[in-house]
């Protein structure tokens, strides 16, 4: 056995300790698993939002896109520090609802707003469907960073599964309270290795971080800018706004905001997060470094790996263990909680429906038994999909489209009507579907257009024809939930 | 005080048209870089301001 090996299976039992030790002290019935008793303090409530920040996406994509593409890849960084600032308004809201109408999901939330069941179940089916490839990339992510820390003496199928049961193991026994202990050591380990790698690579490499922009931009003329066309600023700002927008659309994004204590939290936290999110220049300057030290370079794709092959190039076994225990934690962190999303909507927002003479009991012990369940499926996409790739650009595509809905709602009299929020959010979503589906972009839909619009994010389209549809479907049937609302009043 | 919260977005979709380069370097980021890197930190800045500013966050925790 390698010391690489060693230093992750101890961080592996380390994590599976914290997130068991987590549920002591606590009767878990559905409220404490999936909102943790709305008890959380300032720094639980962080982690557990810097769980999203923090995947293998980022570990991996973010120096992924700084290797593959370049400037581009800032996008990134800019869309969370305005997700932040929306935040500081948006959270406290939704969770001073959340509190007075005891929501438990993202659904729920639907459901009491607009007073509508179906949407639901609408919501959750989406929001499935979009979590359900986000899971899998996390895996996918586990299985090739530990395939290639353990110097490929865990194979990535071998790795998925360990990974897989020891989630399943924690947040079946403690849920959400597994989650947030598992995040401490997360948060703590990433911050570290990747503050080291970011500035020790390039010191080692190129004698300094402006050295290597400066080695880049010889060797890559423009590289570290954005394109004319294409990545264009166009596509920027574009990217940026609309992703910025689904940052807490998410459901497992959502649900974290109810279990928050008090909401001065979140404001607290608005003004700490885009500081903190600065790991990710590190994470760039790792993708950066890489671009001139790999060789052969890296294809497509394969640029996901420039962190992990480059670390191996550079560094002792037992440093590459650390990486590869910081890669663990990114995966497992949130897939818990994308496990725990799914299994609580799952059980109370569709079985419930169906169903609903079942006890409280009954839809707790039901989430409970779904997390294997839903673990199964995403380990047969993950080991056997090829179509889950276009899902998985879907996924944000797709939450993104609640936006409208949520912030509507929060107006003193709701412009739109549950009939507007549902046909709204199927038209936006069967656009996402449809345009990412046939690879369409808004040149090919549009090709008469400038090619300032043609760059646009096609997520735009998505939104507008969800906006309107929204607004016309609402006027039509203003009517009829005026009259709905006016009896509940009465 | 909280309109200041707009001027990241400004800074995105007006100054990104400006910010678009790659010289000059600034602290051995490209421009491009140093701009985003820039309003990342005015943002918690400015979110430092919104907070204090805000009559809501008067009088501590309320639950």
């Amino acid at each position: 056995m390698n010391s690489a090996l060693i230093v992750i299976l101890l961080f592996l039992l380390l994590s599976i300790y914290l997130g068991l030790q987590a549920r002591r002290g606590k009767t878990m019935n559905l409220e404490q698993w999936s909102t943790g008793g709305r008890s959380f303090g300032t720094l639980f409530v962080f982690l557990l939002s810097a769980g999203e920040i923090y995947t293998t996406f980022t570990f991996l994509g973010g120096s992924g896109w700084a290797y593959g593409k370049g400037g581009p890849a800032f996008y990134i960084l800019w869309y969370g520090a305005l997700a932040y600032i929306l935040s500081y308004w948006m959270l406290p809201a939704i969770w001073r609802y959340a509190k007075q109408h005891n929501l438990l999901s993202q659904s729920d939330f639907f459901v009491a707003k607009y007073n509508s069941p179906a949407l639901g179940v609408l919501v959750s089916l989406i929001g499935i469907i979009a979590m359900i490839p986000y899971l899998v990339t996390q895996l996918k992510g586990l299985g090739a960073i530990m395939e290639i820390a353990s110097y490929g003496s865990i194979s990535s199928t071998l790795a998925v599964w360990i990974g897989v049961i020891a989630v399943t193991i924690y947040v079946m026994a403690s849920g959400v309270h597994g989650t947030a202990w598992t995040a401490v050591l997360k948060d703590g380990l990433v911050l570290v290795v990747v503050v080291f790698l970011g500035i020790y690579l390039p010191v080692h490499y190129y004698g300094g971080i402006g050295q290597m922009f400066h080695a880049i931009d010889q060797a890559k003329p423009g590289y570290l800018a954005l394109p004319a066309t294409g990545n264009s600023v166009y596509w920027f700002i574009s990217t940026v706004l609309l992703t910025a927008l689904g940052f807490y659309t998410w459901p497992h994004a959502f649900q974290a905001v109810y279990t928050a204590k008090n909401e001065q939290t979140f404001r607290r936290n608005a003004m700490v997060f885009p500081l903190y999110q600065l790991i990710l220049l590190f994470v760039f300057f790792v993708g950066f470094a890489a671009i001139l030290t790999v060789k052969p370079p890296l294809q497509g794709s394969a640029g996901d790996n420039s962190l992990l092959i480059l670390s191996v190039q550079t560094f002792p076994k037992w440093v590459v263990g650390l990486i590869g225990a910081s890669g663990l934690l990114c995966a497992i962190v949130p897939g818990s909680m994308l496990l725990m999303t799914s299994a609580t909507m799952i059980s109370k927002n569709l079985y419930k429906v169906i169903n609903p003479k079942a006890s409280e009991e009954s839809v707790s012990r039901l989430a409970h038994y779904l997390v294997p369940v839903v673990a199964l499926v995403a380990l047969y996409f993950t080991f056997n999909g090829q179509t889950i790739v276009a899902l998985l650009l879907m996924g944000y595509s797709l939450v993104t489209q609640f936006f409208p809905a949520i912030v509507f709602s929060f107006m003193k009299r709701n412009p739109i009507t549950k009939w507007g929020a549902i046909f709204g959010i199927l038209a936006g979503e069967l656009v996402v579907a449809y345009t990412t589906i046939t690879s369409k972009t808004v040149g090919l839909l549009l090709p008469f257009m400038p090619q300032w619009v043609k760059d646009l994010n096609i997520g735009i389209v998505a939104m507008v024809i969800n906006l309107v549809v929204t607004f016309a479907v609402s006027a039509f049937t203003r009517g009829a939930g005026a009259q709905a609302r006016t009896a509940i009043n009465a | 005080m909280k309109w200041l919260a707009a001027l990241p977005f400004l800074a995105l979709v007006v100054g990104m048209f400006f910010a678009n380069r790659t010289e000059p370097y600034v602290l051995g980021l490209p421009f491009i870089l140093f701009w985003t890197v820039l309003w990342v930190v005015l943002t918690s800045v400015i979110m430092f301001i919104v907070y204090k500013t805000d009559p809501v966050n008067r009088g501590g925790d309320r639950s």
